[in-house]
């Protein structure tokens, strides 16, 4: 175990609680403290050598202070208690009920979570992380001559959090998280090709104990060689089959940010006012956990305090229930569903997903394919984006291959996919028994960034609009 | 030996409103703390933003931001160590650079590594700063926002809803110090709206957003970004998906400066050398439809990304990119022009919390003599795109392969006709490039770095139904 891991509070339970009490009789209804203090490194290896090593290091406070429908947020890189004191000053002020409470905060014993990491990067020497990356370089070169260029890059961070609230809420959490990934261009005939791995897991340095470097270096290789031999993609509506782990994209954007309650809350989804209804096939279970044990989206506790959990989205094609986050749920008269997250202590929380995936079914991925007469399969995808007011939602392909005679045959050039997402549930006509997870991931919405994991089994959808440019 | 730093007194500087010559101290002292066979290269920034997003009728949220940061870059015998803070304290000043200086331990050693120097080009004086945006009340910025809500709201009977209708300005400030005699600052306000509204008829909902930017408060348009709001949601109202084929595609601004945005990343020395650019090898050569000249020019003002110096604090200068359809230049950051044997073009972007890379500022081409309506009167069968989704993962700058979501309206017998939406263009950026058929007059400069304009491309793949 990480002996070396201090647990000592960020800021004191005192000046916590003075700062709440301060807010609340400014005129606040709610208050919240968020502290943060976040350590990162990063090692870059591109072009044969060793480019640069990087330390960051940032913490603050963000203050939020809601009175009626207004919400007050300030924050402040000053963790003295007169930079708190300011910031609390600010956030009052942008919520003004009018009333002052006089109620006294009491904040019972920290809560103090952490999950298990047995190898904290910041004990590791930075040789050991700067030769990982030049091993990788010379595998992923050595695999084939067309390969003209590699970067690899490692990554790691460590996030502590606390969260103190006028409700009484005090918690803490300490988020360690270590990536890995290898990028490649090959050259040819048809001119050039890229090819990407990566791995990430919310875990320490333990990571590489686990993962196999040589495995990740050639996958990327092989990608980018593949592809120079790719034809055009194929233009217009066709069955789409995804492989495993990669679909998981496909979910977070075909539905995923669809049953965030913020968005549902203001009718901006096309999933508001849906649930307990039939939204897919039976054999389609979608599941976000933030749980997960070293999943890239998982943690012990969310960005408001509220313990990660296990959510059932939709339960053998029903929707059964939203994301939420203290806000939202607030408004509905129940609890947070912990998907209350944020990028960082200068952002507002918002509701998120966390590890969203797909549960196996039934088919194997053989039988999948060769019942496929002609499509695309997607063997990597290189992310999405949606707009979940109208549902319409594309995702990239960075591997794929046409699908005819129920055979892969060609690989096909990178383009993107579009779909509606209600439609795209409905049609998956067919999910295999291969379950796993797929690369990390970082998930944008209004700006901030937040670590995600998804997964998917293979699974086939009868139609989806293939953005290629072949006739 | 690594010089102490016991004598600083940089944490007295975490003062609410710092200034500049505050900024510009911090990066000295670090900077003065280079050992003979050491280079030293600080950027500090501080910024001040205030953002009001309104929802029916109420303020639902009110941010007061303060950010501020360090960045350190140290270069010793051809090999760059860095480290950032988000923090000026002394403690954190101090690890900082040791760990930048730690870091650089591990590097490989690199003949054209080094900090850059004073090249003698002065920087233009840009006015991008406006005093009169701290002084504004918190009050008058609420009202704008809420007024921004309603005005969206209430133009149309369709509008059923607006996301988010938001207020924001900030104020920020960054400094460039080095050990080789770069000393160089900036500063710049800007203030802006954005609104995304919801139209609903029949059961089904489109969205469409509409924004205005500037310096000033007095250059916002609570009026224009509502009515952009409003038309782009409505006229969206009753899409269908276009069948697929081969179509003449019209960009408008918004769509074309995101499409050359993507073509000014291919554009910059660091993917040339590294073999990541399907521009590699073509300077001198035609590379686009005669018709188009890529400038970039960081020291237009009317640019909302307009600067005075980059990243590494040397001038920013006018750059011509593609002139008449052939490839002139690529831009230059310190490093990769040493390894050329040229000059930077002041082309070093970056944040604090990054080291040095190379990019394009403020890129625009050179417009046309039509207005977009006559540009659309010469298509007879077509496609306006408004709006796309997806350049991040159905974009490949190196191969060139583009594929993207897309919406708009169908271009029939030059007028625009029926809303189309759910389909995608495809190209390669190399044929977009020659396939330029006409370019509009109607340049605009948009939230990011490059400026928009109409551009009608011949022949783009339609997948759709």
């Amino acid at each position: 175990m990480d002996t070396k891991r201090d647990s000592e509070s960020l800021l004191d339970a005192d000046l916590l609680q003075r700062s709440l009490q301060k807010a609340l009789h400014k005129g606040g209804e709610f208050a919240e403290i968020f502290v943060e203090d976040r350590r990162s490194m990063s090692a870059i290896f591109d072009d044969g050598r060793v480019e640069e090593l990087t330390s960051g290091r940032s913490r603050g406070a963000g203050i939020r202070v809601i009175a009626g429908e207004t919400t007050g947020f300030a924050h402040t890189a000053d963790l003295t208690a007169r930079g708190i004191e300011t910031a609390v000053e600010s956030a009052a002020a942008a919520a003004r009920s009018g009333k002052s409470e006089s109620a006294s905060v009491k904040l019972g014993r920290e809560n103090k979570n952490s999950l298990k990491v047995e190898k904290l990067p910041s004990t590791v020497e930075k040789s050991k992380k700067v030769d990982l990356l030049s091993q990788a370089n010379e595998i992923a070169r050595g695999q084939k001559e067309e390969i003209v260029q590699v970067s690899v890059g490692y990554g790691d961070s460590r996030r502590r959090i606390q969260i103190a609230n006028t409700d009484g809420l005090f918690a803490s959490d300490d988020q360690i998280r270590t990536s890995f990934s290898v990028s490649c261009v090959a050259a040819g005939d048809t001119g050039l090709q890229t090819g990407r791995e990566s791995v990430g897991h919310t875990v320490g340095f333990e990571l590489f104990d686990e993962i196999d470097i040589e495995e990740i270096a050639r996958k990327a290789s092989q990608r980018a060689v593949t592809k120079l031999g790719a034809v055009p993609a194929p233009s217009g509506e066709m069955t789409v089959v995804v492989g495993p782990g990669g679909g998981g994209v496909l979910f977070h954007e075909a539905c995923g940010h669809g049953l965030e309650a913020d968005l549902v809350g203001k009718s901006a989804s096309v999933f508001a006012g849906r649930r307990g209804e039939m939204v897919a096939d039976p054999m389609v279970t979608l599941i976000d956990d933030g749980t997960m044990p070293k999943e890239w989206g998982c943690y012990a506790i969310d960005d408001e305090g509220h313990p990660a959990q296990r959510n059932v989205l939709i339960d053998q094609g029903r929707l059964t229930d939203y994301m939420w986050d203290y806000l939202r749920a607030r408004k509905e008269g129940r609890t947070s569903s912990g998907n209350g997250r944020r990028q960082s202590y200068e952002h507002l929380p918002m509701v998120r997903m966390t590890n969203t995936y797909l549960e196996a079914g039934t088919s194997t991925p053989n039988e999948i394919i060769s019942s496929t007469n002609y499509g695309v399969y997607v063997a990597q995808l290189g992310g999405g984006q949606v707009n979940t007011a109208t549902g319409d939602f594309v995702f990239g392909m960075t591997e794929a291959y046409l699908i005819e005679d129920g055979e892969l045959t060609s690989p096909i050039r990178d383009g993107n996919l579009i779909g509606n997402g209600p439609q795209a549930l409905l049609d998956i006509d067919a999910i295999a028994n291969d379950f796993a997870m797929g690369s990390p991931g970082t998930c944008g919405k209004d700006g901030q960034g937040v670590p995600v994991g998804d997964g998917t089994p293979t699974l086939r959808v009868a139609r989806l609009t293939v953005g290629g440019t072949a006739a | 030996m690594a010089p102490q730093l016991y004598e600083w007194h940089a944490s007295q500087l975490v003062e609410r409103l710092l200034k500049m010559s505050e900024l510009l101290e911090i990066c000295e002292q670090i900077v003065n703390k280079a050992a003979d066979n050491e280079q030293i290269e600080a950027v500090a920034i501080y910024s001040r933003e205030t953002e009001v997003r309104a929802y029916e009728g109420e303020v639902e949220s009110l941010t007061a931001a303060e950010s501020q940061g360090v960045g350190i870059r140290v270069v010793k015998d051809g090999r760059q160590g860095f480290a950032h803070a988000g923090t000026f304290t002394l403690e954190d000043l101090i690890e900082t650079l040791s760990e930048a200086r730690d870091n650089l331990e591990f590097a490989t050693p690199d003949e054209f590594c080094e900090i850059a120097e004073p090249d003698g080009v002065e920087p233009v004086a840009l006015n991008v700063y406006n005093d009169e945006l701290a002084k504004v009340a918190t009050e008058e910025k609420v009202s704008m926002a809420l007024e921004l809500e309603r005005c969206t709201r209430e133009k149309d009977s369709r509008i059923i809803g607006v996301e988010s209708a938001d207020y924001s300005d900030s104020i920020s400030e960054s400094a460039v110090v080095t050990s080789t005699g770069i000393y160089a600052s900036s500063k710049e306000t800007g203030c802006s709206l954005t609104t995304y509204s919801l139209a609903e008829e029949n059961g089904e909902t489109q969205t469409g957003f509409g924004f205005s930017i500037g310096r000033r408060l007095e250059d916002l348009d609570i009026e224009r970004a509502a009515v952009d709001a409003v038309d782009r949601a409505t006229r969206m109202l009753g899409a269908t998906k276009p069948p697929s084929g081969r179509f003449t595609v019209v960009l408008d601004p918004w769509v074309s400066a995101q499409f050359l945005g993507i073509v000014g990343g291919t554009l910059n020395a660091e993917s040339v050398q590294k073999g990541r650019s399907l521009f590699a090898g073509r300077q001198g050569e035609e590379v686009a439809n005669s018709s188009v000249s890529l400038i970039d020019d960081p020291t237009d003002p009317a640019a909302f990304t307009a600067t005075s110096t980059d990243g590494e604090g040397l001038a920013t200068r006018r750059n011509v990119l593609i002139e008449n359809g052939r490839l002139n230049q690529f831009v230059h950051n310190s490093y990769t022009a040493r390894k050329d044997g040229t000059s930077s073009t002041g082309s070093a972007i970056r944040g604090y919390s990054s080291t040095p890379g190379v990019g394009v500022q403020a890129l625009a081409v050179i417009p046309g003599e039509l207005s977009p309506v006559d540009l659309i009167a010469q298509v007879s069968d077509g496609v306006l795109v408004q709006g796309v989704s997806g350049l991040h993962s159905g974009v490949n700058p190196v191969s060139g392969d583009f594929s993207t979501g897309a919406e708009g309206l169908r271009i029939r017998d030059g007028e625009l006709a029926e809303p189309v939406r759910e389909f995608t263009i495809a190209s390669t950026i190399q044929k977009m490039l020659s396939g330029v058929s006409g370019i509009g007059n109607d340049l605009q400069w948009l939230p990011m770095r490059a400026a928009g304009v109409t551009l009608v491309i011949g022949e783009l793949t339609v997948s759709g139904a």
